[in-house]
């Protein structure tokens, strides 16, 4: 039997793993794409362990919807990530700063 | 330890070492590969929770979808990686001091009174218990409304990668449906109503009287 | 007759918008047609009006609600009795009269059909101002006339000096008008109705009511009154605030007739008049009204003396003039003042437009200087003006004798305070006022010819547009005297328009001294006038006139020089215009300026405007700092802040 606070430690170090992965490809959009996915798994598995152990399944259908939505997100970040690359011919976030103040 | 702790621990190691190497290895086609490594753990994770059918949705969608699209995307572009990995690791101390912070007040918040382990473990469902029976239920009855707006999230998602990489080719041809619907006969066909000449009368002198002749 | 009452005003109205509106349109045989009509028919209308009010039809009525305030109406309405009749006859008259001769003077103006417009426009007001039988309908003509004054003071606009005179016109009538919106107040406060016949019936049941002021217990009435004729005193032009007239001469001379000598500056005599049944109340303010006239009266016409310029030794007879009306209403003697200022409105405006043809024959020369020996050249107009400066001398049997002889008895027959001084002053002021119309009849018509080559040549009597009109109001200042002194005296021509109380009942003295039995009082009033000091005075006026201007010339020059402080004196107008200048614009020229470098661009420019904008800009420079561009900081502000969120949760519970 495994207590629920492993499966929210869990949950806590992939977040925790995805945070520094966003600080450390900061460069590379697909990494960070990849990350955003990581942290939105870590979002699911406490979803996931808190259904279970509460016996709701209304967790899981968040867990649902969340992937819906990061799959939409996943599409359309990397279509925006081709359409910079066909125009910048790069994908390095340090030379996109068109919004610098 | 039983069959499912041992599931549990093993499938935990590799997810953390699986997410460990996504954001640290330095082909993205390789942290691609570790990333559905991950998501495979995660699913077998969930498996031990009971929750059958959102594993088996994340290796359909993510694993055999999401998954591919990335490594898709990461093949198609021609990505400098020198450039990209240049002051790789500039932010780690600040990142890693946010990361452990944060999972040490989560963790904190577990130990200090958040009543974990309150939850005992549920009872066991019966024999004929269908967690994607359950699921659809719910979502085909309470949640229907999000669930239809789940659909057009995505339908827009759909609409929004093609028209964003779309691009019009020059060379090819295409034809415009609105002026294909909206062509009318008149454009295409005129009848023109001709006078019918009138029969030449052979001058008497002409080469029908010669023939006569 | 409501209709007919309401038609007189607006017929005028009506011209003068399409005179102004349409004046291009039309033309200007248009323009002068369409508003000399109206103005005649004003004119007839008004003579209908004053038959019918002689036979006993008075009105008093609202014809239109304008607005109800807290139950106070606020109504256009007409008060037809015997005050206003007469003054409806006299505005329109002069009015028509005026008319006439501008066709003759302005013919080549530029702004022909705006002038039209204009006067048409000021006989609409000043009518209203004399038809109302309530005071905002009163203040409403009171400003409109003002308006007007304005307009035709800057007509000439491109004009430095005329700029200046219409500014200060309306700065200093502003200060009258500041006291009579006050006295508005204070009657609308104290009987709460703006109505003259509910105010005046109240009146005499709130004489005791007091208000504690700054100088100890005041009379409500009499803190009215001192109110009202400080908007008596601005638009009448007495002492102190007198300064805007002379300058007034800047416009065209029909408007020095009519407005500035005639009509509008009547208004604040008829306004008194009209206000009687208050000031019976308040010898306070008639004895401050008394003094005040007394003063113009005599002051007013000794800077007359030394003037030069034609239309300012009139302009300060007219000044002058005001001032014996105004002696007569501190003297209870309201009809006579009412009297006086109808023939003065005859001779004066007569005057005005005499000095108007010797203008326009001299080619736009005002200076008497330059002057002389117009009587062979100009017979219509010497002729007209000598009666008009007879008239004014006070000479019987010309109209100017009856009304100016009446105000000195009156004065001398008051017993309130000042009434002495009043009656010195008065008396003083007739030989002055002889000898300056008289210099000024010799100056420019007698003696010779002192104009240039090129002027002299072009002399010629002024056209019959401009000599009809003198015409007629010579023959009215030679008549209305006689015609109109009896009924004057005996109470009939103004019935109970004019309230006084038995004790100031200087006028009913007036008559028990010219009550000679069987005997009319005018030619009573002439056989007494001759036996006694004024008309000796007049005389004496007259001769030393001659004296200095046609006999020996260098008269004048040796007494002006022997007397060098007294004439520089003078000359500077006792020096009310530099004081005014120093004390008021002056002062408030520095102010302003002070204001607009330390209020405006010091503090509103410079510390809130520019300063609020400095400030965002240094914020907003430190907030640019911020904004990299890069899409990692703003995910690392992201997570740092989700951190910070999640320490607040844990923390904070």
């Amino acid at each position: 039997m495994i207590p629920l606070s492993h499966y929210l430690v869990l949950g806590a170090i992939l977040f925790g793993i995805s945070v520094v992965g966003i600080f450390l490809n900061r460069k590379n959009v697909v990494i960070l794409l990849m990350s955003i996915e990581l942290l939105l798994l870590a979002v699911n598995m406490n979803f996931v362990a808190f259904s279970h152990y509460l016996g709701d399944t209304a967790g899981q259908v968040f867990v649902f919807f969340i992937l819906t939505v990061a799959a939409a997100e996943a599409a359309i970040g990397l279509a925006i990530l081709i359409v910079l690359f066909r125009s910048r011919h790069t994908i390095n976030v340090e030379e996109l700063d068109s919004l610098k103040g | 330890m039983t069959f499912v702790q041992l599931c549990f621990y093993l499938f935990a190691a590799i997810l953390v070492f699986a997410a460990g190497m996504v954001v640290t290895i330095r082909n993205p086609v390789k942290s691609a590969l570790f990333l559905v490594l991950a998501f495979f753990s995660a699913a077998c994770i969930w498996i031990t929770l009971e929750a059958e059918f959102l594993a088996i949705v994340l290796v359909l969608v993510y694993v055999g979808a999401v998954m591919v699209l990335f490594l898709f995307v990461i093949m198609m572009l021609d990505i400098d990686l020198a450039v990209l990995r240049s002051g790789f690791a500039r932010y780690l101390p600040v990142g890693s001091v946010i990361a452990l912070l944060l999972i040490l007040e989560i963790a904190l918040v577990m130990v200090s009174g958040f009543g974990a382990e309150d939850y005992a473990a549920p009872a066991a469902h019966p024999a004929d218990y269908s967690n994607s029976k359950e699921l659809g239920r719910l979502l085909y009855t309470q949640y229907v409304y999000p669930f239809e707006i789940a659909a057009i999230i995505l339908l827009v998602a759909i609409v929004a990668a093609i028209a964003l990489t779309m691009r019009k080719r020059p060379e090819s041809k295409y034809i415009n449906p609105t002026q294909q619907i909206r062509v009318r006969r008149e454009d295409r066909l005129r009848i023109v109503r001709m006078k019918s000449a009138p029969r030449q009368e052979t001058p008497a002198g002409g080469p029908a009287a010669g023939g006569e002749e | 007759m409501k209709s007919v009452y309401l038609a007189i005003p607006l017929v005028c109205l009506l011209a003068a918008v399409i005179a102004g509106l349409a004046g291009r349109r039309i033309g200007r045989a248009g323009a002068h047609s369409v508003t000399i009509g109206a103005v005649a028919i004003a004119f007839v209308l008004s003579l209908v009006v004053y038959l019918d009010v002689r036979a006993g039809n008075l009105f008093n009525g609202a014809v239109y609600d304008w607005a109800v305030s807290g139950g106070v109406k606020m109504q256009i309405g007409f008060l037809i009795d015997e005050l206003s009749a007469t003054m409806m006859v006299v505005v329109t008259f002069i009015s028509l009269m005026v008319h006439i001769y501008t066709i003759g003077y302005m013919h080549d103006d530029p702004g022909y059909q705006r002038f039209f417009s204009y006067i048409s426009l000021f006989t609409f007001a000043m009518l209203m101002l004399v038809m109302s039988n309530n005071f905002l309908q009163l203040f409403f003509g009171w400003e409109a006339v003002g308006l007007v004054s304005y307009l035709l003071i800057g007509f000439w606009f491109e004009r430095d000096t005329a700029i200046f005179a219409n500014m200060k016109a309306f700065l200093v009538n502003r200060v009258g008008d500041f006291g009579f919106l006050l006295g508005l107040a204070a009657v609308l406060y104290l009987f709460n109705s703006l109505d003259y016949a509910t105010v005046f019936a109240a009146a005499e049941g709130a004489s005791d009511r007091t208000l504690t002021g700054p100088f100890g217990e005041w009379k409500w009435i009499t803190v009215i009154c001192l109110l009202l004729f400080l908007g008596a005193m601005g638009k009448s032009a007495q002492v102190p605030l007198h300064v805007w007239l002379p300058d007034s001469m800047e416009g065209p001379t029909p408007i020095s007739a009519l407005i500035h000598a005639a009509t509008m500056v009547t208004a604040g005599i008829f306004l008194v008049a009209r206000m009687s049944p208050l000031f019976e109340l308040s010898e306070t303010a008639l004895s401050v009204v008394i003094i005040i006239g007394a003063t113009t009266a005599i002051f007013m016409a000794l800077i007359g003396l030394v003037q030069n310029d034609i239309k300012r030794v009139v302009a300060y007879s007219t000044l002058s003039q005001l001032g014996y009306m105004t002696v007569a209403l501190g003297a209870s003697a309201y009809e006579v003042a009412i009297f006086h200022l109808g023939t003065h409105a005859f001779f004066k405006a007569l005057l005005f437009l005499a000095a108007g043809s010797v203008i326009i024959a001299m080619h736009h020369e005002q200076d008497m200087r330059r002057m002389g020996g117009l009587r062979a050249i100009m017979p219509v107009t010497y002729i007209t003006c000598a009666i008009g400066s007879l008239a004014l001398a006070g000479i019987p049997p010309f109209a100017g004798f009856f009304s100016k002889d009446a105000i000195i008895e009156a004065a001398h027959h008051s017993h309130i305070f000042g009434a002495g001084y009043a009656h010195m002053a008065v008396l003083l002021g007739v030989f002055v006022t002889a000898f300056y119309s008289f210099r000024l009849l010799f100056m420019t018509f007698h003696g010779n010819s002192r104009a240039d080559e090129h002027v002299r040549n072009h002399l010629a009597e002024s056209p019959r547009v401009v000599t009809w009109p003198l015409i007629a109001l010579a023959v009215f200042s030679v008549i209305t005297g006689f015609l109109f002194f009896g009924p004057v005296l005996d109470g009939s021509h103004f019935g109970d328009s004019i309230f006084v109380l038995p004790e100031h009942d200087t006028v009913g003295a007036l008559h028990d001294a010219y009550s000679v039995s069987g005997v009319n009082p005018a030619i009573a009033s002439i056989l007494h006038g001759v036996a006694v000091w004024p008309f000796w005075l007049a005389v004496a006026g007259i001769v030393s006139a001659w004296y200095c201007y046609c006999r020996n010339t260098a008269l004048p020059g040796r007494i002006a020089s022997a007397l060098a402080p007294v004439t520089r004196i003078l000359e500077n107008k006792y020096g009310f215009d530099t004081l005014y200048q120093r004390l008021f614009a002056d002062t408030c020229v520095a102010f302003g300026r002070f204001l607009y470098r330390r209020a405006d661009a010091g503090l509103i420019d410079g510390i809130i405007v520019n300063g609020s904008a400095r400030t965002v800009r240094l914020f907003s420079g430190m907030m640019r700092e911020s904004q990299t561009g890069k899409t990692f900081h703003y995910a690392f502000a992201m997570i740092i802040g989700l951190f910070f969120l999640v320490t607040f949760f844990v923390w904070a519970r």
